[in-house]
């Protein structure tokens, strides 16, 4: 790892002692980068500043967070009215959460359409997973916090689905609350957890990045890196072009912290948690909308909890179901199409979560849960059958030339 | 073929979804507000007016417990003038070096006093209904301040064969229609200290603005500094963006 020389002698001691300045040259300067990457790969480094931002609000916040249910929710209008910037730090915190979920399904459907699952990727694709069912467990105990209503609903009826598990269901949720119902110690575990998982996903991110480094970033094109004039180092030119990313994510997202600090949220949930009061209408956050209408939509309770974990789980297949040798989505009509309609899929099952399961909604919803799951076997079987369209040569050859290479291909686009 | 499927799927779609949407609640009418927008500040001659209508009025039954008298000076109100407000009210304080618990004007320091002392002689008080805390109202609905706005002036003649309940009034705002709240404000319900027209709608903007303000008393603050991020955010952006079209120049 070690051999890089340092002119500071002062940094070339600590090199040859712990090469942290080495791997950072490795990793963040050196590091061979496909030049044809496009702006959708913005969004794995902007995911990783929300992560940055999301610990440093987090723990501000928690210095003034009462996890108790008779103080939680004072203690939340307290950081808003009392605590210097104390308003400032929640908004960024609770809005801060969409825009990493934001930022993680752009990162998911990029990785998607290029085919950035597929060998020799297909660990680096399962870590993200991970990453993304520990956001998804982190965000929703997070919600429980502020002990609104919606916190308290919320919660009540996620932590209901593990009492679908037969013979043990029942043993396991009360285990899960501490007690007989979603209660004070429910709060102070969540809390706990809360407060100890980003730390767990900042570690897996770094495993990330490590498995990222062995096999390289793919790119817009989807074939190999054939040599040094495919690539261009890291540095300057993608920390300048993710930083100008972050300019635009920054007013995109502090756009909303200043003048719309509550787009997101549902007014029940500044309401204080009443267990004697049900809210007419549950809704969890919307990055979980796609998989709460799939778990209405299935009439069985433990077949809908089933479903729902199944929608992500069958991820971690993706790299054998899809059956193609050519990653990029530019090159596959076929898989091109279905990607779109999944995309819809899952935009309309989203909406459909948003809505109370009356009427044409559980139709509907039924409907593209189906839907949804269709994406895979027909992916399994298209994906052998389809005739891709001709790959260039490298990528080095339509973007020097900025013409196409073999007959068919198209030029460069920049997306 | 293909390449119809897509559009075609998403009409359909749209199509299906489309009758779903029709929301079966009543429309709440849109009003201006001084602090709308990005350039948006409260008003605060209209918040002190607010304060008057929740002091004389909503505070008989409903409380605003988030909300300090010491607060108030966001509003204008001097310090003595907060003091003079804030000793109107009765606290219990203790206890006392004897053990006794005594009971004292309130001060600055002390939260707006509710006028029950707990719920349930708020319920007795108000014919089994709880009048809810104030503090965060025009957050805690949807609409907001239009809301609150709406449901002040939303009391109406209920409809030919709508059966209104004992003790309930009809409200055409409420989600159901049917409010335990009575009438709260008419035309010339208060005096303003300020000589405005206390029309019924003048009442109701300005309470309504003024319990914004008690939900969200950042806003000023967080509308002038957010002007002054995005507005170096720009810059920024645009530099980075600079730099990064020279330094790439010569990879295009």
């Amino acid at each position: 790892m070690s051999g890089n020389h340092f002119d500071n002698k002062v940094i070339q001691w600590l090199d040859d002692r712990l090469p942290i300045f080495s791997m950072l040259q490795h990793s963040a300067v050196e590091y061979p980068t496909p030049r044809n990457l496009n702006y959708w790969w913005n969004f794995g480094s902007l995911a990783g500043l929300m992560l940055v931002i999301m610990i440093l609000t987090g723990v501000f916040l928690a210095m003034a967070y009462t996890p108790n249910e008779a103080l939680a929710f004072n203690s939340v209008e307290r950081i808003m009215r009392d605590v210097n910037y104390g308003w400032l730090l929640r908004y960024m915190h609770m809005n801060g959460a969409s825009f990493f979920f934001v930022c993680v399904y752009i990162h998911i459907f990029r990785g998607l359409y290029y085919g950035s699952y597929k060998a020799p990727r297909e660990v680096l694709w399962w870590l993200g997973l991970i990453i993304y069912l520990t956001m998804m467990g982190t965000a929703f105990m997070g919600y429980c916090l502020p002990w609104g209503q919606l916190s308290f609903w919320g919660t009540t009826v996620i932590t209901n689905l593990f009492s679908a598990i037969p013979v043990v269901g029942d043993y396991i949720t009360t285990w899960l609350w501490g007690g007989f119902s979603v209660a004070n110690p429910t709060l102070n575990r969540f809390f706990a957890l809360h407060f100890l998982l980003p730390f767990v996903i900042f570690a897996l991110v770094f495993l990330h990045v490590v498995a990222l480094h062995t096999t390289k970033s793919n790119n817009p094109l989807g074939i190999d890196v054939k040599g040094p004039q495919d690539t261009i180092p890291f540095h300057p030119y993608y920390t300048i072009k993710d930083l100008f990313g972050i300019g635009v994510l920054l007013m995109v997202y502090l756009g909303v912290v200043f003048f719309l600090p509550n787009f997101f949220v549902e007014p029940t949930n500044y309401i204080p948690a009443n267990s004697m009061v049900t809210p007419p209408h549950i809704v969890p956050e919307w990055y979980f909308l796609p998989f709460y209408a799939i778990l209405r939509s299935v009439p069985d309770k433990l077949g809908g909890v089933i479903a729902m974990f199944g929608a992500i789980v069958i991820f971690f297949f993706l790299p054998w179901i899809d059956r193609s040798k050519v990653r990029s989505a530019k090159f596959r009509p076929i898989y091109k199409q279905l990607f779109w309609m999944f995309f819809l899929v899952c935009v309309v099952l989203g909406y459909i979560g948003s809505q109370p399961p009356e009427g044409t909604m559980v139709t509907l919803g039924r409907v593209f849960s189906v839907a949804y799951f269709a994406f895979f076997p027909l992916l399994w079987l298209t994906s052998k059958f389809e005739k891709p369209k001709p790959l260039p040569q490298s990528i080095a050859a339509p973007v020097l030339k900025g013409a196409s290479v073999g007959h068919a291909a198209q030029p460069m686009e920049k997306a | 073929m293909r390449k119809y499927l897509i559009p075609a799927f998403a009409a359909a779609v749209i199509a299906a979804a489309t009758p779903a949407v029709a929301a079966e609640k009543a429309e709440v009418a849109h009003q201006n507000w001084s602090f709308q927008g990005v350039f948006g500040h409260y008003d605060k001659a209209q918040l002190r007016r607010g304060f008057q209508v929740f002091r004389e009025i909503c505070s008989n039954c409903h409380s605003m417990k988030l909300v300090a008298y010491r607060n108030l000076a966001a509003l204008g109100f001097t310090e003595d003038q907060i003091k003079a407000i804030a000793a109107e009210k009765q606290v219990t304080d203790g206890p006392n070096d004897q053990g006794d618990m005594f009971q004292r004007p309130a001060r600055p320091a002390d939260h707006i006093v509710p006028p029950f002392p707990n719920d349930q002689a708020a319920r007795v008080a108000n014919n089994g209904a709880l009048p809810p805390d104030l503090s965060l109202m025009t957050k805690a609905r949807e609409g907001g301040p239009d809301y609150v706005y709406a449901i002040l002036n939303g009391f109406v003649d209920p409809p030919a064969g709508f059966k209104v309940n004992d003790g309930m009034y009809y409200n055409e705002a409420f989600p159901g229609h049917q409010i335990a709240m009575p009438p709260p404000i008419s035309d010339d319900a208060v005096t303003y200290a300020d000589g405005t027209k206390a029309t019924k709608e003048q009442i109701a903007k300005d309470a309504s603005a003024f319990l914004n303000w008690a939900a969200e008393p950042e806003l000023d603050t967080r509308h002038s500094l957010g002007l002054k991020v995005l507005g170096f955010l720009l810059v920024l952006t645009a530099m980075f963006y600079a730099l990064k079209r020279k330094i790439w120049a010569n990879v295009h």
